[in-house]
């Protein structure tokens, strides 16, 4: 089960956040602040998962991210998940989608995706940032 | 008031603030602006507004004033509200905010919704954040739009329904039959849903699981389908057709298959089929066989299909990836307890990626080479875990060693080896081992008694180039105290011989004692090691003398009493020092205090006492108990007194402290025979609780009191507390419960120790009040004691 898909920037400035469990906002904040402390440590030639942090739900959960130039792309699953496979949901499903998003805010030039993404049991409304 | 800006500006504003004081002015400012846009009537920009404070939460800004906005708008008729109304109750509302149930109305008037993107957002969020009620109530909404015919919304409902069946289990039954028919769909995404919906029932009811096995071959018909078929462009991942699809579908299968042969048979020419045509050059073919592996190595699968999954593993092994060598090594850590013999033919793979430079990488190796370790390889594999602690991070550290001690005591082929590689370890890492290592390595070291001479050698030399392990030091200590006849005497066959004087000995053990890092427990050993000194050499004695004065007044009180003790020991017991301080017997291999419990094996298990947690040094104790005899003292056991040996630190400190005053006491020649426990005698009996006492006297003023209580009535009693008071010179020190809930009828009892001293000698009272809960009320009663067994009858 994903527990937490969480995409930041290179200075852990959020940029998507979606929980899903709930957690207190204080909780939130605290989860991005360790994650992203866990992950900028990391060097660019080491293996895309992370496991060993307390907060964000105890032993059974492990940190699977990418680093794209700018922004980290981090999903924090549970063991029912294949490492792999949600390392393919990163590169080949998502990196296109809020890419959109973050455009917006970018004032970037990137493809046109869809409003909803929906891979597996993957269920994300695009805040879409035009104006309405 | 400032007019609102548009949702970019705002956020160009926020990014461009130097400081945080600058973006909280910011933020403070726009917030005051979209809480007077929300008080406002209605005007196009709401979304809009909601939309940039829903942006403002992220950033992990208070957001509670937008949730009655959020239901707003989720009432409103306009699409783009209503999308943006369920993406800010999705983010901003949970179960256990009261606004959320407002919106139960809505999400149950927009599932009915002629649009289908409005029956979306109704289906997303109810999956995101239904309550238990909500899913209840909108169940059977999701079972018919399950049954629709537009694919969009099945699948969405799909999801939904895992959630309900996630929060509300009973529900599960409700969606069997439905979840059963989808597995027709042609529709991926549909497909996906039903895949996930199963998993999902199957692994909350065995007995939906029972009945899904008959789905076996209609899912793999659908694999089949997805590994043969051709080219598809709206499924294709990187040459692969809807891998997402396939890795669900063999966990499903893989699921299905566990512990059952009949499907475990139908699966198996498919996941052959699957091992062997998947393109590996990619992650996504890797994905898609990692998860095959998985599957064939879970199921009753035949021999050949396991041998084929262990080479894959094998062959992940060797990829250059690092990813897939951490998951092959997940996989292999799996395995490694019932093909251990498949796995160990990598373990020269395993044992490199010991030195990969990826932390994830090396703790997954650490892992598996400790559980590859084995009686034929234990030298091999010692030798590369060594080195892999002298340069392994510091949270792998700890773990390590416990694993090195584990392996070592299992497998050791020599004691020497054994103490070798124990005292490797200390130096390396002596600050990361746990506690219990040292009494463990005193003891090793008591009994491989031809060692004695080169293992106190190669400690005193390691004592000289490093004081700061504590583990290590205080296993130096011990050992020169033990065995420093043995070092002064300088000619030893292992080790090249070094010329010790007594005075380099003595300077050692007063640089440890004297040194800011040693802990107070170390400067015990290294105090005990110099007074055991005191028999072992003979021109320095008076330089010990000194020493051990000068403790006599330091402030530790620990070091204090042991010095005076000490003190004593020269002075008024001077006759009986030599024989006080000679050489330890061998301390028996888990006797108890040796809290071995990983190793617990092969190894002759002493008996041991219930919970006297006091005694390591029962043995000693007993010899001192003859010693005592033949000095004329009394034949009692008594807790012995840690200048004897000066083993382990912790419970041994309590003993010293209450044992210190008695083994004077005892050589003075004072009596102290035990009192045989009176019966207990019942004090309290209301309401089928009854309470019993039993009274144990310790000393002239000391008292140990037991309660006993026990349930008699036929329903549990929970929260039992006792409370006791005493009169005001005597002092009470009650111990922890052994619990606090009396099953029915007696089963199991609970029972309160109480100390009490009472040096004024006055007329013992003890008042308990007792409370507890006994079908749902609570009880309170208060019981006053006067007399109490074995006392006489004023107390004393």
């Amino acid at each position: 089960m994903i527990k937490a898909i969480l995409i930041f920037n290179n200075h852990g400035k959020p940029r998507l956040i979606r929980f899903y469990q709930y957690f207190a906002e204080e909780m939130q904040q605290q989860i991005i602040r360790e994650t992203f402390h866990l992950v900028s440590k990391r060097d660019d030639n080491v293996c895309n998962f992370l496991e060993g942090g307390s907060l964000i739900g105890g032993s059974d959960y492990k940190l699977i991210y990418r680093h794209y130039a700018t922004l980290y792309f981090v999903f924090c699953v549970d063991s029912s998940e294949s490492e792999l496979g949600i390392l393919d949901l990163i590169q080949g499903g998502l990196s296109a989608a809020p890419a959109r998003a973050v455009s917006a805010v970018k004032n970037m030039n990137l493809p046109e995706i869809p409003r909803n993404i929906n891979i597996g049991d993957l269920n994300i409304k695009v805040p879409s940032l035009s104006p309405f | 008031m400032s007019p609102s800006v548009p949702l970019q500006e705002m956020i160009r504003a926020i990014r461009s603030a130097r400081t945080q004081c600058e973006e909280r002015g910011v933020i403070q400012r726009e917030c005051a602006a979209i809480r007077a846009q929300f008080r406002q009537a209605d005007n196009g920009g709401r979304s809009h507004t909601l939309a940039k404070l829903l942006y403002v939460h992220m950033l992990g800004y208070p957001a509670h004033f937008g949730q009655m906005e959020c239901v707003r708008m989720i009432a409103s008729p306009r699409y783009s509200e209503k999308r943006v109304g369920y993406l800010g109750a999705m983010m901003l509302l949970d179960e256990k905010q009261d606004a959320s149930l407002l919106i139960t109305n809505s999400i149950k008037n927009d599932l009915s919704h002629s649009n289908q993107y409005v029956q979306s957002l109704a289906l997303c969020t109810l999956a995101c954040m239904g309550s238990a009620e909500m899913c209840r109530d909108l169940a059977p909404e999701i079972d018919r739009l399950l049954r629709a015919s537009n694919s969009y919304i099945k699948k969405k409902a799909a999801l939904c329904a895992v959630h309900i069946v996630r929060k509300v289990h009973e529900l599960g039954e409700l969606f069997a039959p439905v979840a059963r028919s989808l597995l027709s769909e042609k529709n991926h995404g549909v497909l996906h849903g039903a895949v996930v919906l199963i998993i999902e029932l199957c692994e909350r009811n065995p007995e939906t699981l029972e009945r899904f096995r008959k789905t076996v071959p209609d899912l793999v018909q659908i694999m089949k389908g997805l590994v043969l078929s051709g080219y598809s462009p709206e499924h294709d991942v990187a040459g692969i057709s809807d891998p997402f699809l396939q890795v669900r579908i063999l966990k499903l299968l893989r699921i299905l298959g566990r512990n059952n042969e009949g499907a475990s048979d139908a699966m198996n020419d498919l996941l052959a089929q699957v091992a062997t045509n998947t393109d590996s050059t990619k992650t996504v073919g890797n994905a898609v066989l990692y998860e095959t592996v998985l599957t064939v190595l879970d199921i009753k699968s035949e021999s050949g299909l396991r041998v084929l999954a262990v080479n894959i593993l094998g062959r992940f092994l060797l990829n250059n990836d690092r990813n897939i060598r951490y998951i092959a090594m997940t996989s292999l850590q799996k395995i490694v307890g019932t093909d251990h013999n498949a796995v160990q033919r990598h373990r020269g793979t395993i044992v490199d990626c010991l030195k990969d430079q990826d932390a994830s990488v090396k703790r997954r190796a650490l892992e598996l080479s400790l559980a590859l370790v084995s009686a034929s390889n234990v030298r091999s594999m010692m030798k590369e875990l060594l080195l892999f602690l002298s340069s392994c991070p510091a949270e792998l550290r700890a773990h390590a060693a416990s694993g090195i001690f584990n392996a070592a005591e299992r497998y050791a082929p020599s004691q020497r080896w054994h103490i070798d590689t124990m005292l490797h370890v200390l130096i390396t890492a002596g600050g990361d081992v746990r506690d219990e290592t040292v009494p463990n390595l005193i003891q090793l070291i008591t009994n491989a008694s031809e060692l004695h001479c080169y293992t106190v050698h190669k400690l005193y030399r390691a004592l000289l180039t490093d004081i700061s392990q504590q583990s290590l030091v205080q296993v130096a200590c011990w050992c020169i105290g033990e065995y420093g006849d043995l070092l002064l005497r300088g000619d030893c066959q292992e080790t090249e011989p070094v010329q010790v004087t007594e005075d380099d000995a003595l300077d050692a053990l007063e640089t440890v004692l004297q040194s800011h890092m040693s802990s107070p427990a170390t400067r015990g050993f290294a105090l005990t090691a110099t007074m055991k000194l005191s028999t072992r050499i003979t021109d320095n004695v008076d330089r010990i003398r000194s020493i051990v004065s000068i403790y006599g007044s330091c402030i530790d009180v620990e070091l204090q009493q042991r010095a005076v003790e000490y003190n004593a020991l020269f002075k008024k017991y001077d006759h009986m020092r030599a024989a006080v301080l000679e050489r330890m017997p061998v301390i028996e291999k888990n006797s108890p205090g040796h809290t071995n419990g990983e190793s617990t094996k092969d190894i002759p298990t002493a008996k041991l006492k219930q919970g006297e947690p006091l005694l390591p040094p029962q043995q000693p104790a007993n010899q001192v108990c003859d010693l005592l005899d033949l000095l004329g003292g009394s034949e009692e056991t008594l807790q012995p007194s840690p200048a004897f040996g000066g083993t382990v630190p912790g419970p041994c400190i309590n003993a010293a402290s209450t044992a210190g005053g008695d083994l004077l006491d005892l050589l003075g020649g004072l009596e102290l025979a035990p009192l045989t426990p009176a019966p207990p005698v019942p004090v309290y009996d209301k309401g089928g609780l009854t309470l019993t006492l039993t009274c144990e006297k310790q000393s002239d003023t000391g008292l140990t009191v037991t309660l006993t209580a026990s349930n008699s009535t036929d329903s549990d009693i929970s929260s039992f507390t006792l409370q006791a008071a005493v009169p005001k010179s005597v002092q009470l020190h009650m111990k922890a419960p052994s619990g606090d809930s009396l099953p029915a009828r007696g089963a199991a009892k609970v029972t309160q120790m109480v100390v009490l001293n009472n040096p004024n000698k006055v007329n013992l009272k003890m008042r308990v009040r007792i409370s507890y809960t006994h079908q749902a009320s609570a009880f309170q009663d208060t019981v006053q004691i006067d007399s109490f067994p074995g006392l006489d009858a004023a107390g004393h």
